[in-house]
């Protein structure tokens, strides 16, 4: 193809006379596809005749509730979006904020829960690769990977299958696409075992002038299909796998959608990545969608529809693994590793050049027209013509009946009514081997969190911090960095919704907060079950209600983000799920605080509101009791807000040591990894009023435990009192291997690493190294090798 | 056989090849330069070094490792001047992928082949150095340093070990712990003539104090400016 198939300036081709041809039983097609009857009556009045079977296949993705978030809009609006920091809200393809000088950062959160679930591997790595290009497709080069994953427990051998896969499957797409991935969080609870949590977030880095939009800028700009040929994998994945309940799990129905998923091709990513940012460097594009769910569907309608014009596209130009396919399968395929660009006639030769010399396929398929109209050809004939703006941005919205979200067990007192421990120290120990509390070393080690040369804390710490590179990619050029964190607490968000919620925001801003580094702005996937259930829908707006407060109150607002519904199987739905990731700022990444502790002798204190009763929901209550009960604490967020700007403030005077967030397992666990991952203990003394077992599990709100030199604990404590924050004594900073409390007795840090060690191991499938023999592995016999030696 | 020694002292060269799939280059890149080297990336399609002093194959996942790691990438036209390069005498080192690559390239000894374990790996480990390269300068073997690794395919095998060590040719061994199955706990070997080397873990990811550690900087010893030919 060359730019003289497009005549410069002709504008659209002369239309084809015909209109398409009605779909062959169309009522029961539309059915079949997801469609609601009243859906399909809208596209009939939209149409204004029959719609042929391409204009159905594009409504039906592009109307699922995954494309179009019709369920989820009307709550969504609620939340805040707006800030001096905001360079691009929620619209595009991911959020950017402004980082300083002269740099910004694209940040986003998304989802593959139902394709891992089916396929494990290959849906947890389309799942990166997904979200990588929507980084990709704001202008910015991916820098780094989170993966907050959820599974049900170990003791489930298709929970280990379910959990091994998806960890198998994000780092060989994440591994070879050559982006870090560099934190992440993991929990397991029966609710997730017919639904597993896959949620992926991406950061990139971009120059503020380099931002590129979705959107068509000019009429008789050519659109160029870059990447991998279009194929039938992945057809209708948005509206068939994501967009329904799964009937059981790991039934019939499961393995039938296996065929649903896409493959992904992380070579091909990795090209299509470097091909993109030299298209963008050098200008050569006007405009530029990634193709996920609904693919050629869905970049052409929301490209033109977001510029109030036309495109008009030959399905006959786009390169096909299958030359059989239909063209609704053209245009539905979810084939990865593609990307449609606008390109102004004059450069398309320079475009397709830089595309061949990274061996990343491009050709040329239409170009942007006068008018509104979304308008495919096929072998000469008009198979599909329908206004562009009625299938991107003017879906049906639904308002869901809502009832209350009543768990059965949030009116109890478990800080009153559950016995305490006859031996705190055992329950302490027997807490650290969920998953939750457990060491991730298994997951983390199975990713390269180092490629890019900008990771400056990885996975284990509260949050990964990052040194800006370049926008070119060039690393060591500043010392200006960022801090993301992700959080999620189903279980409290359980028991109250928009309590949980409220402290899932906190939490992963006091993480940012806690390495020094300023929260700036926040994302987040919100999974939730099956959303015809009124209960579900109503935790769905409270949990939006808390997310709103939590974000206006800690000015982290939200800039894009994800709604997965249907997390439903067997007619029973997880926990309302919310994920939030946030990111932070700061200006100088060698001043970022760890969350070990780092020298014998640092005095210990609590920072933030004092331990209070709050075992509700806790940790301990769930895997040591078995018990899910509780009326969460409620959590002030202006003394929520005051911490967080305290810590960041004593981060950036030097005068913290170490600074970890108490939450998950409550200061029993905060405890245990800031002692392990700095190979010290710690003499403590209890606050007072509360039982032993209150003080070591409550998950009471806005805590984190610093570490400070003694020479500096006055200055601190002058500051928490300047800003308002409680500043709570609990002991020093020891080189005995052990966590010795006043009244309660010793902690030994060996035996509590090895419990660590054992959760995430378990839920793997690997044998806890505390019972895996001592002697590494080697091997018996080597292979025949290539050549015993080379000329030299 | 050596190739025109650069002056000790002045600044060196050292070309850093990019395939298609390379995914560590601008690691590579920014760890020679804070050695004091001058570093520029060589492009797989051009069968040119440029005249540079030295060349890195650096870490990554060229052509996918589809088939096998590295088996694609031997062919690329720049191999063929690398062939040379080292064949003069010319420092080469190859790191990760990079190391796979020369193997399949036949510029060093044995094969990589996936880990005992099935799974990728990446984490610290200590290596002893137990021969002289130009990669590691005047380090005297049983020198140990902390670096990572970071892969799937690492495990060294070669018919010989034994052989192999006699003939100086094992550069580095896992020294504490064998990550990967690796025979005789083998992490680098060196060519017959010792200016080839190649290894499993990545020097490039401990050079930078604001990163970690920095006793990578030890084995880019060949792009510092003091290193001449050996």
């Amino acid at each position: 193809m060359t730019s003289t198939d497009y005549p410069e300036g002709s504008g659209a081709p002369a239309p084809a006379p015909r209109v398409p041809a009605p779909a062959p039983q169309p009522d029961a097609l539309a059915t079949e596809l997801g469609l609601t009857g009243e859906e399909y009556e809208r596209i009939v009045a939209t149409c204004g005749r029959t719609p042929s079977t391409a204009e159905l296949g594009t409504y039906s993705v592009m109307w699922s509730e995954h494309c179009s978030y019709k369920t989820s809009k009307i709550h969504l609006r609620r939340l805040p979006t707006q800030g001096p920091q905001v360079l691009v809200g929620p619209g595009e393809n991911a959020g950017v904020v402004d980082v300083g000088d002269g740099l910004a950062v694209a940040f986003k959160i998304e989802s593959h829960n139902h394709p891992s679930f089916v396929e494990p591997v290959q849906g947890a790595a389309t799942g990166v690769g997904g979200i990588i290009r929507d980084i990709l497709t704001m202008g910015a080069r991916p820098i780094a990977l989170l993966d907050p994953l959820r599974f049900g427990e170990a003791d489930d051998p298709v929970s280990r299958r379910v959990a091994d896969g998806v960890v198998r499957g994000i780092g060989r797409y994440g591994n070879a696409i050559g982006v870090p991935t560099v934190g992440g969080e993991v929990d397991a609870d029966p609710c997730y075992a017919g639904n597993p949590l896959v949620n992926v977030l991406c950061v990139g880095v971009v120059d503020r002038e380099g931002i590129q939009y979705a959107k068509a800028e000019r009429v008789g700009d050519v659109a160029v299909l870059i990447g991998q040929r279009t194929g039938r994998d992945g057809i209708g994945g948005a509206s068939v796998l994501s967009s329904a309940t799964f009937e059981d799990a790991d039934d019939e129905a499961g393995q039938a959608k296996r065929p649903n998923v896409q493959v992904g091709d992380p070579f091909a990513g990795k090209l299509l990545i470097e091909a993109c940012l030299e298209l963008y460097q050098r200008r050569l594009v006007s405009g530029i969608q990634d193709m996920g769910a609904a693919g050629i569907a869905c970049s052409t309608a929301e490209m033109a529809s977001a510029a109030g014009l036309g495109m008009r596209v030959d399905l006959d130009r786009v390169p096909l693994r299958e030359p059989s396919m239909e063209s609704w399968e053209i245009l539905c395929s979810e084939s990865q590793e593609r990307m449609l660009a606008l390109v102004h006639p004059d450069r398309l030769e320079e475009v397709l050049a830089t595309c061949r010399r990274w061996g990343v396929d491009a050709t040329p398929i239409g170009e942007v027209t006068d008018g509104d109209r979304l308008v495919f050809t096929r072998g000469g004939e008009v198979v599909h013509d329908a206004p562009a703006a009625s299938i991107a941005h003017e879906g049906p919205t639904y308002d869901r009946p809502r009832e209350p979200w009543a768990h059965p067990h949030a009116h109890e007192s478990p800080d009153a009514d559950e016995p305490a421990p006859a031996d705190p120290i055992a329950d302490w120990l027997a807490l650290l081997d969920h998953p939750r509390a457990s060491d991730p070393t298994p997951i983390a080690e199975q990713y390269d969190s180092a490629v890019g040369s900008s990771t400056v804390a990885g996975p284990g710490g509260d949050a990964a911090v990052l040194r800006l590179p370049a926008a070119d990619g060039t690393p060591g050029v500043t010392l200006r960095g960022v801090a993301v964190a992700t959080d999620g607490n189903g279980r409290r968000c359980a028991l109250d919704p928009a309590e949980g919620a409220r402290q899932v925001v906190a939490e992963a801003a006091r993480n940012v907060a806690c390495t020094g580094a300023r929260p700036l702005a926040s994302t987040n996937n919100l999974n939730f079950g099956d959303p015809t259930r009124p209960p579900v829908m109503e935790a769905f707006a409270r949990t939006i209600d808390g997310l709103g407060e939590a974000c206006r109150a800690l000015d982290t607002p939200i800039t894009g983000g994800n709604v997965s519904f249907y997390n439903a199987t067997g007619g029973t739905d997880i926990h309302p799920t919310p994920v939030v990731g946030v990111l932070g700022a700061i200006d100088d990444v060698t001043a970022a605080v760890p969350a070990a502790f780092q020298r014998a002798d640092d005095a210990i204190v609590l920072l933030g509101a004092p331990t209070l009763p709050g075992l509700a929901g806790s940790l301990w209550l769930w895997h040591v009791r078995g018990r899910l009960a509780g009326a969460l604490p409620a959590i002030d967020l202006a003394v929520e807000a005051a911490l967080q700007r305290l810590l960041v403030d004593l981060a950036g005077d030097g005068l913290l040591a170490s600074a970890h967030d108490v939450t998950d397992g409550g200061l029993a666990v905060t405890l245990v990894e800031s002692a392990v991952h700095g190979g010290l203990g710690a003499d403590l003394t209890p606050e007072p009023g509360l039982a032993p077992h209150q003080w070591l599990f409550s998950e009471s709100p806005s805590r984190a435990v610093a570490s400070v030199a003694p020479g500096d604990l006055e200055a601190v404590r002058e500051a928490a009192a300047a800003a308002g924050v409680a500043c709570t004594d609990l002991g020093a900073v020891a080189t005995a291997p052990r966590l010795r409390v006043t009244g309660l007795g010793d902690l030994d840090l060996g035996e509590a690493q090895r419990r660590r060690q054992r959760g995430v191991a378990r839920l793997l499938g690997e044998p806890a190294p505390a019972d895996a023999p001592t002697e590494t592995a080697a091997p018996t016999e080597a292979p025949a090798p290539a050549q015993p030696d080379a000329p030299a | 056989m050596a190739r025109a020694a650069s002056i000790p002292g002045m600044s060196r060269r050292v070309g850093v090849v990019q395939f298609p799939g390379s995914c560590d280059e601008r690691d590579a890149v920014h760890a020679l330069r804070l050695v004091g080297g001058e570093p520029e990336l060589l492009w797989h399609a051009d069968a040119d070094l440029r005249g540079v002093d030295a060349v890195v194959v650096p870490g990554g996942f060229t052509y996918g490792d589809y088939l096998r790691a590295g088996a694609l990438a031997r062919f690329a036209p720049i191999m063929g001047a690398v062939a040379q390069f080292a064949a003069e005498g010319g420092p080469v080192l190859g790191i990760c992928n990079g190391f796979q690559v020369l193997c399949e390239a036949r510029l060093l000894p044995g094969a990589l082949t996936e880990n005992a374990t099935l799974r990728f790996v990446h984490r610290e480990v200590r290596v002893r150095i137990e021969a002289a390269t130009p990669w590691s300068g005047d380090l005297a073997p049983g020198a140990t340093l902390q670096v990572p690794i970071k892969h799937g395919e690492g495990r060294y095998v070669h018919p010989d070990p034994d052989g192999l060590a006699a003939a100086g040719q094992v550069w580095l061994r896992y020294d504490d712990a064998n990550p990967n199955g690796s025979v005789a706990d083998i992490a680098g070997v060196t060519s017959a003539a010792g200016n080839v080397a190649g290894l499993m873990p990545h020097p490039e990811h401990a050079v930078d104090p604001v990163l970690g550690g920095t006793d990578g900087r030890a084995l880019l010893a060949a792009a510092s400016p003091a290193a001449t030919h050996a």
